[in-house]
């Protein structure tokens, strides 16, 4: 099958049973087979009428007690944006899924890219700490799609899938385990008395339950900066207190969200840093380059966001250098230069999207930093 | 074998992608092998040049493009004229005999025609073209089984024409077991 049904088949693994839509190109395949396989499972597809519906539908059905899902590309991407924040902000557990295509603005519909790195972080307005994942096959969109709700639901946050049209179109094997053979994280509604009850806990955190609606207990939700009855508090102390734990229940749990693969990384001189389809094409350069001699590793960034910087940190100094292909004109490779704190030279070998890498240009970009 | 590659070329509508797909998901799931498929995207898949990429190995397949196809399947003149040249010394070029003219007769290759138009029009119709012509490679081939092609084409064509798509794919084997023979006998 090919990344784009792994995608709605890891949804429905993982028993995601709501899911709104608006479709666009590369990304359609994914609510296609949503919405073919819903009756079958008893779940739910709507297809909305644009994409700032989609997500907003989906943060009423996570609080009606759904496990829910959208799929877009960049444009429509840029349209969630607002209501992404609403989510972080509302610790509104749903997952995205980008298959990326080349931008800006309406760009290459029907042609790969990596653009939105940096979008799914910094996209919407004030901080914001948020999980995005990358797969490089069909099988990973799979699993990764899996474990992006079970983090989305352990962390109440939203959870992006930063795919590409080249691995949501690529067409290769996924195996689907039996459904007690996947790690599911369910739904925890809370379910005490009702004096008890706190929609929020501010204590940089995760594992906190949610509260459904309709199940009678009286609560609040809002963007403004709240308590934990989700009331507004508009206040730089109370503000003080949000934002510290929205982002500290990522950043201080970064360990055990970050997943990475590592190639021979231990004793490499030089570093390719590489991610989704992207480090399926490194992959041949890095070959290549073992076969001049050149000890080359690989790492490749399974969880975009939050950034690996305690690995990259340790490596710097160690490695003469950083390669880091991606199909943008830059961005992830900032923040392998942030970490890498000046110790290690990071080459950037970007692209400006349509195709991915031609591996001899990034074999060209490691000789040429190992010399 | 431990990679092959493939490229599959006509022109949109003439169920290339289908091929590579059938071929891929028979290798996948019933010839115990791994494959990747990437294909043409875009306007060009729905009418004009269109073009699959099969990668086959016995081990996870890491590059997912093809760097040195070993066999070429062209169904248009177009495809032919773009991509014969890639094809090594001994590859396997697979022609529609009666949409493509050579340039010329291809001593360095094993060159195989085969009339998988006239005997789609044969069985009632020409989308039958795809199936003829992937049972043509399936024989000359050998780089996936027969039984596991056959097997493959459920849920990848529709129900109502499964009978229809195995006995075009049966007519396009055979004529490339008698082709296969033929080319034996000649050399």
């Amino acid at each position: 099958m090919d990344g784009d049904h792994a995608l709605a088949e890891g949804a429905l693994a993982a028993g995601c049973r709501f899911f709104a839509g608006y479709p666009i190109t590369p990304s359609t395949e994914t609510a296609e087979r949503f919405a073919e396989r819903a009756p079958e499972v008893g779940a739910l597809f709507i297809q909305m009428e644009d994409e700032l519906a989609s997500i907003a539908a989906l943060i009423g059905a996570a609080w009606a007690g759904q496990k829910c899902m959208t799929v877009t590309c960049g444009p429509g991407f840029s349209l969630m944006t607002e209501n992404l924040g609403l989510a972080a902000m509302t610790e509104t557990p749903l997952v995205i899924a980008n298959v990326q295509r080349g931008g800006p603005s309406t760009g290459l519909p029907t042609l790969t890219a990596q653009q939105d790195m940096m979008q799914a972080k910094y996209g919407p307005h004030g901080d914001n700490a948020i999980i995005a994942l990358c797969p490089d096959s069909p099988q990973e969109c799979f699993d990764l799609t899996v474990e992006a709700f079970n983090l989305s639901e352990f962390y109440r946050v939203p959870v992006i899938i930063l795919t590409d049209e080249t691995v949501g179109h690529m067409h290769e094997k996924v195996v689907i385990p039996p459904a007690d053979q996947i790690k599911v994280v369910p739904r925890n509604n809370y379910s005490g008395p009702k004096e008890d009850c706190r929609p929020y806990k501010f204590d940089s955190k995760g594992g906190h339950p949610m509260v459904r609606a309709g199940d009678g207990y009286n609560f609040h939700i809002t963007g403004l900066v709240h308590n934990e009855m989700g009331y507004p508090v508009m206040t730089a102390d109370q503000g003080k207190i949000v934002v510290t734990h929205l982002m500290e229940k990522i950043n201080s749990n970064a360990d055990d969200i970050i997943r990475l693969e590592e190639d021979q990384v231990e004793g490499a001189d030089i570093v390719v840093v590489s991610y989704g389809i992207t480090s399926r094409i490194a992959v041949k350069a890095i070959q290549d380059a073992r076969k001049e001699g050149i000890k080359v590793g690989s790492l490749r960034l399974i969880t975009i966001w939050p950034f690996c910087e305690k690995r990259i940190s340790e490596l710097s100094g160690k490695v003469k250098a950083f390669v880091v292909p991606e199909i943008n004109y830059g961005q992830m490779v900032r923040e392998v230069e942030r970490c890498a704190h000046g110790r290690s030279e990071v080459i950037s070998v970007n692209h400006c999207g349509g195709a991915v890498h031609d591996p001899e240009v990034i074999l060209d970009a490691i000789r040429k930093a190992s010399k | 074998m431990s990679t092959q590659e493939i490229r599959f070329s006509g022109f949109g509508g003439q169920g290339i992608i289908r091929c590579a797909l059938i071929t891929g998901k028979a290798l996948s799931l019933y010839d115990d092998k791994f494959a990747t498929m990437t294909q043409s995207f875009g306007p060009e898949a729905r009418g004009s040049a269109c073009a699959a990429q099969l990668v086959v190995s016995d081990s996870r397949i890491l590059y997912p493009y093809i760097t040195h196809p070993g066999i070429l399947m062209a169904l248009s003149q177009e495809a032919y004229d773009k991509y014969y040249g890639e094809l090594p010394d001994g590859g396997v070029l697979i022609v529609e005999n009666d949409l493509v003219k050579l340039q010329s007769e291809h001593t360095n290759l094993k060159m195989y025609r085969v009339p998988a138009t006239r005997f789609a029009e044969e069985l009632g119709n020409r989308l039958f073209t795809n199936l003829v012509a992937l049972g043509f490679l399936t024989a000359v081939t050998k780089v996936v089984t027969d039984d596991a092609m056959k097997k493959a084409l459920p849920g990848l064509v529709p129900d109502r024409f499964l009978k229809i798509n195995i006995k075009a794919f049966e007519k396009g084997y055979n004529h490339g077991l008698e082709a296969l023979s033929a080319a034996g006998a000649a050399s």
